[in-house]
């Protein structure tokens, strides 16, 4: 009897478990699957198997335009998100003052206020300020949105850093910068590393406010969308998706292994005389 | 470990640490108040009291990690006055280990050696040595993670030792152990200390760690030094009440001071009648009254119609068993507090019925006169 309840229970969770990852995964399937195949139009069944849509890519110059745009806001976005994200992350994890934790709430806000009225919001401020808009206005906002996820991802690091291994580290002989090199920056360095990856990620991959934010110069999320306009032009858009998808996957599963080994190096640490 | 040394090693008179009148205020709120002390050299001595004594604090001046706001400290003859951590000759070994998680046992060790440039066959003899002196000899490559919390603590210790400091320090670095691995590491530390001669000074709050290993004991309460003597001398002839209490269990009788004189004090007890015991050094009349304290196993149960020089008798009012011994509460007449006795369970002291008339003796010499 039981036994018979566990496999009917087991296989219903099985089933369950089956169709939630359809269900999540099965769009992102089609994006590959119809990337290589040689008719233009996305339709069942395939008519046979091409990378031309991938050797057009790189003789598209206004792609490679954007791309370029995107790296260059990817990286100027990430940088600086990480760096305001270590000095907030630091401050948090360090220090006990009154207002920590809501201060830490309203830096986490942006990751769930609505995209397009954070974008309008900024595009006034930027307006009123007399910027011109430019990839420095998208980079402002993609810091704005990347710091939240920047700051969950350094707090996790620096959690439990044992303020004594600095202390031991001095004890020892060693000399402020010494300590910095040989012991806080190897400690917290996976950390830092995972941060920048999941920001330039999500830089990468945001179409709102670089859509609003932006003056004449694309990014890829934007040229993506131009071109959907083109029937002709679609097989090309799949193509490029499927490659964005592989790179946001590769860089966030980095990002994530970093990530754990950072918080594994400290938690340990400090987890065993808590 | 070494083999332990049956001899102690004998000691020097010469002081290690000096520290004079060291106050370390927090705003009004002072952590150590005027704190004057020697520590000798080749000395186990343990700072211990309850949290908030100010005995880290005491200890984190001594290394460095934190400055006093008024007074001195020298070390091994030299004023650390504006001498940052990093170029003490003090180690320390930390409460929570400290042991540096992105580097393997071998290069914790050799951490401060490092920079001392000795080239790789010196680094590593002396590494292999320290790991040798710890136990741990061939987990040189381990992980700190792959670690338990006793491994942990002598990779702290030879990380420290390696650097053959002046001065050892060691903050609570037992308290994260479960009790039988606490108990050897007690015996392995004074062992330890008693080979390598380097001074100790170790921070406890754990009295039976500190009278187990110490060669002195300085008891500190709010932020002040209350005593300082040999664990012996500490147990046995505390100076006031508090330092009796937080040593141990003890029997406090009220007493009226009949006479004193430089050496002794005769001394009037409802449950001990007339004593003369010998007066405490850091005795201070204050008034006509005095405390008598005793011990609980310095009272012994008389058995049948055995005599003792010294006795009172009373009623046992509650038994409680505790496996090797027993504990026994009797009710003295014209006592207010009833006393605790601690009897071995060799004779029975733990069938002894609860209402049983008993005698028990003591010895004057056990009755240490305090200060009210």
């Amino acid at each position: 009897m039981t036994a018979m309840r566990r496999f009917f229970a087991g296989g219903w969770l099985t089933a369950y478990a089956f169709l939630y990852i359809v269900f999540l995964y099965l769009p992102v399937i089609f994006l590959p699957i119809f990337s290589i195949n040689t008719a233009p139009t996305p339709k069942f069944p395939l008519t046979g198997y091409t990378l031309k849509w991938y050797e057009d890519l790189p003789k598209t110059p206004a792609l490679l335009d954007a791309a370029w745009n995107s790296l260059i806001v990817g990286v100027s976005a990430s940088v600086l998100a990480t760096l305001l994200g270590i000095l907030a992350a630091r401050s948090i994890t360090r220090y006990r003052y009154p207002g920590r934790r809501t201060i830490n709430g309203l830096i986490m806000a942006p990751l769930v206020l609505p995209e397009i009225i954070l974008a309008i919001s900024m595009l006034l401020v930027m307006l009123q300020l007399g910027l011109s808009l430019s990839l420095f206005t998208v980079v402002l906002g993609h810091v704005l949105i990347c710091i939240p996820y920047s700051m969950t991802v350094l707090t996790a690091g620096f959690e439990g850093f044992d303020r004594s291994l600095e202390e031991a580290s001095a004890d020892l002989g060693e000399s402020a910068f010494g300590t910095f090199r040989r012991v806080t920056l190897p400690m917290v360095a996976p950390a830092i590393i995972s941060s920048l990856l999941v920001c330039f990620t999500i830089s990468l991959d945001e179409f709102v406010i670089a859509f609003f934010l932006t003056g004449t110069e694309t990014t890829l999320p934007i040229y993506i969308w131009g071109q959907l306009r083109f029937a002709a032009k679609l097989p090309g858009v799949l193509a490029l998706g499927t490659l964005l998808l592989v790179a946001s996957f590769v860089l966030m599963t980095v990002a994530e292994i970093l990530r754990r080994r950072a918080a594994r190096r400290t938690q340990n640490e400090g987890g065993l005389y808590a | 470990m070494p083999e332990p040394t049956q001899a102690e090693r004998p000691q020097t008179d010469r002081a290690m640490i000096e520290i004079r009148s060291v106050t370390r205020s927090y705003g009004a709120f002072k952590a150590l108040d005027d704190a004057t002390l020697t520590i000798r050299e080749g000395e186990f001595f343990s700072l211990l009291g309850p949290s908030g004594c100010g005995k880290t604090t005491l200890l984190r001046m001594i290394a460095g990690f934190d400055n006093p706001t008024s007074g001195s400290i020298s070390v091994g003859g030299q004023s650390m006055e504006g001498i940052p951590a990093n170029r003490r000759p003090t180690n320390m070994v930390f409460q929570s280990y400290a042991i540096f998680p992105h580097l393997n046992v071998e290069q914790n060790v050799a951490y401060g050696l490092k920079r001392l440039k000795l080239g790789g066959t010196e680094e590593t003899r002396r590494v292999e040595e320290a790991l040798a002196q710890v136990s741990l000899t061939g987990l040189g490559k381990r992980l700190a993670t792959e670690l338990s919390g006793g491994q942990r603590q002598r990779v702290a210790l030879a990380r420290a030792l390696v650097m053959r400091p002046k001065v050892l320090l060691l903050d609570e670095p037992l308290s994260a152990l479960d009790k039988k691995l606490r108990e050897q590491m007690q015996v392995e530390l004074r062992r330890l200390q008693q080979a390598v001669g380097i001074t100790f000074v170790l921070v406890t709050h754990d009295q039976y760690e500190a009278l187990a290993m110490s060669d002195r004991i300085a008891v500190m309460f709010g932020g002040k030094i209350a005593q300082v003597a040999s664990p012996k001398e500490i147990y046995q002839r505390p100076v006031n009440r508090q330092v009796a209490d937080f040593l141990g269990g003890m029997n406090f009788v009220k007493a009226e001071i009949v006479e004193e004189n430089a050496a002794s004090l005769v001394v009037d007890t409802l449950g001990f009648g007339r004593v003369r015991t010998d007066k405490p050094k850091a005795f201070v009349r204050n008034g006509g009254g005095a405390t008598l304290g005793i011990r609980p196993e310095r009272l012994r149960v008389l058995w049948d119609n055995a005599t003792a020089k010294f006795e009172v008798a009373g009623k046992v009012v509650e038994r409680h068993y505790f496996g090797e011994i027993t504990h026994l509460i009797v009710e003295i007449p014209g006592l207010e507090k009833p006393l605790s006795v601690t009897e071995t369970n060799d004779f029975g002291a733990d069938d002894i019925p609860v209402g049983t008339s008993i005698r028990l003796a003591y010895d004057p010499e056990a009755l240490v006169a305090m200060a009210d």
